[in-house]
């Protein structure tokens, strides 16, 4: 009984872990891809091609983020901060859904 | 609180917005040079002429081997032809124009008092095609880039002079109009011209190095390999809508020979370089 549990939890923790590779996974993939995201257009973010230099580059994000929560309210809506902001807004005009922008939002915290 | 500052927004914008309707487009064009000028203090007005080029010294090079052997060289030839082959009434482009036509394209586009509307280069070639009972040539086809690229060689070191007729507030309020769309958000990623071309010029877009708008008329039509040919200032307006995901209007539609009028304005001093090649 002990050792089925045990199995349990390291069956559950895996498959945790390897969900939120996955989500980091695809929240690159969301954020690089020039028909979702298409970040690069103005950000370097580490490991992507030809990035342009129009907004900062993506680091550290937990230095720069206090939750997760508010890296969202970025991608969501950038002229919440900044109203001048040339970011577009990715979830107010529905270039990327709920769910996607929760995915590169794993991505970038784990930056 | 959220009110409050939308409240606020709204009196600023207001207040932008009446500034604008005051606008001077003698002052504007002091104020537009000059803030480039601050930008890129190692730029001359002259060139601007060469849109991001002018930013960029290796592309520079490489596009000025390319304007050697330019590759719209046979489409100034038959432009010449063209504009000298009479029409079937036996009248001719020249007749259409000051100076038959030649080294003119620095005044347009231009007001029309009488048509009380701005009048580009390519919609004047279809008015005097109109007048002459010719059928209106379409603005992408061979014939009219042919001919707009042999008026704009004609017209090549001519200073890009264009008048606002101050006392004509419709005149005034095209102009207006022109500068307000250039500011104006549009698309789903919500940009304005001027984002680009105002705000971030000589930054880069992914590999894309953003060219100032001051300049932006001064070579038109253009030959793009992507394009497979040359194009018209109005194809490249459709294409920066595209590419924010606006709808693009249609060629020479009033708004876009409005925004003609304004950005070509603001280039007043700069001398006229085309037909020319861009990326
Ligand atoms: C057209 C330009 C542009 C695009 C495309 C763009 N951004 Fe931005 N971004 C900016 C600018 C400019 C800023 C600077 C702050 C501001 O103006 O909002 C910024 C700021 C940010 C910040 C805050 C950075 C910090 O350190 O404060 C994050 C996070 C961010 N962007 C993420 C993204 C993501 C994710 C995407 C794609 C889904 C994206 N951006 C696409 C221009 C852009
Ligand atoms: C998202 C960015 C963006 C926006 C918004 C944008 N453009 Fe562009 N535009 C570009 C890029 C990139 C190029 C190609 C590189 C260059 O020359 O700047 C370009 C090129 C041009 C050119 C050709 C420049 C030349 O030297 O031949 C003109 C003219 C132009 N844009 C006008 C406009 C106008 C008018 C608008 C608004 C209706 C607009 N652009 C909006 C990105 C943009």
């Amino acid at each position: 009984m002990p050792h089925f549990i045990l199995v349990l939890i390291l069956f559950l923790s895996t498959s945790i872990q390897a969900s939120a590779d996955d989500a980091i996974a695809m929240g690159k993939q969301l954020a690089f891809s020039q028909n979702k995201g298409n970040c690069l257009a103005c950000h370097q973010i580490a490991d992507g091609l030809m990035p342009g230099n129009i907004g900062p580059p993506l680091v550290r994000m937990k230095q720069r983020f206090q939750t997760k929560q508010q890296l969202q309210q970025q991608i969501w809506d950038a002229s919440i901060k900044n109203p001048n902001t040339i970011m577009p807004p990715f979830g107010r005009n529905h270039l990327l859904t709920e769910q996607e922008i929760q995915m590169i939002v794993e991505f970038l915290w784990s930056l | 609180m959220l009110i409050l500052l939308r409240y606020l927004i709204t009196i600023i914008g207001i207040s932008l917005y009446w500034h604008q309707v005051f606008a001077d487009p003698q002052q504007d064009v002091k104020d537009y040079q000059q803030y480039y000028q601050q930008r890129f203090p190692n730029l001359s007005l002259q060139d601007y002429a060469n849109g991001a080029y002018a930013l960029d010294e290796k592309a520079k090079l490489n596009w000025l081997d390319i304007e050697e052997f330019p590759p719209y060289e046979q489409e100034i030839d038959q432009g010449s032809e063209l504009f000298n082959t009479p029409f079937a009434n036996g009248q001719s482009y020249a007749s259409c124009f000051e100076n038959g036509g030649i080294a003119i394209a620095q005044n347009y586009p231009y007001w029309d008092k009488k048509q009380q509307s701005v009048i580009t280069l390519p919609l004047a070639i279809n008015q005097c095609r109109e007048k002459n009972q010719e059928p209106v040539l379409g603005y992408d086809s061979f014939d009219m880039l042919a001919l707009t690229a042999y008026l704009a060689y004609t017209a090549r070191g001519q200073t890009i002079n264009i008048q606002i007729p101050e006392q004509d507030t419709k005149a005034l309020a095209a102009y207006q109009q022109g500068k307000d769309y250039y500011f104006t958000r549009r698309g789903q990623l919500n940009f304005s011209c001027s984002h680009c071309h105002y705000q971030y010029p000589g930054y880069k877009l992914r590999s894309e190095l953003l060219s100032p708008a001051l300049g932006h008329t001064s070579h038109w039509p253009v030959y793009r390999a992507k394009w497979g040919g040359l194009g018209s200032l109005h194809r490249r307006f459709r294409g920066c809508h595209r590419q924010i995901k606006a709808k693009p209007e249609p060629q020479q539609c009033e708004n876009y020979r409005n925004l003609e009028y304004f950005l070509s304005h603001m280039s007043n001093g700069i001398k006229l370089n085309g037909p020319s090649y861009r990326k």
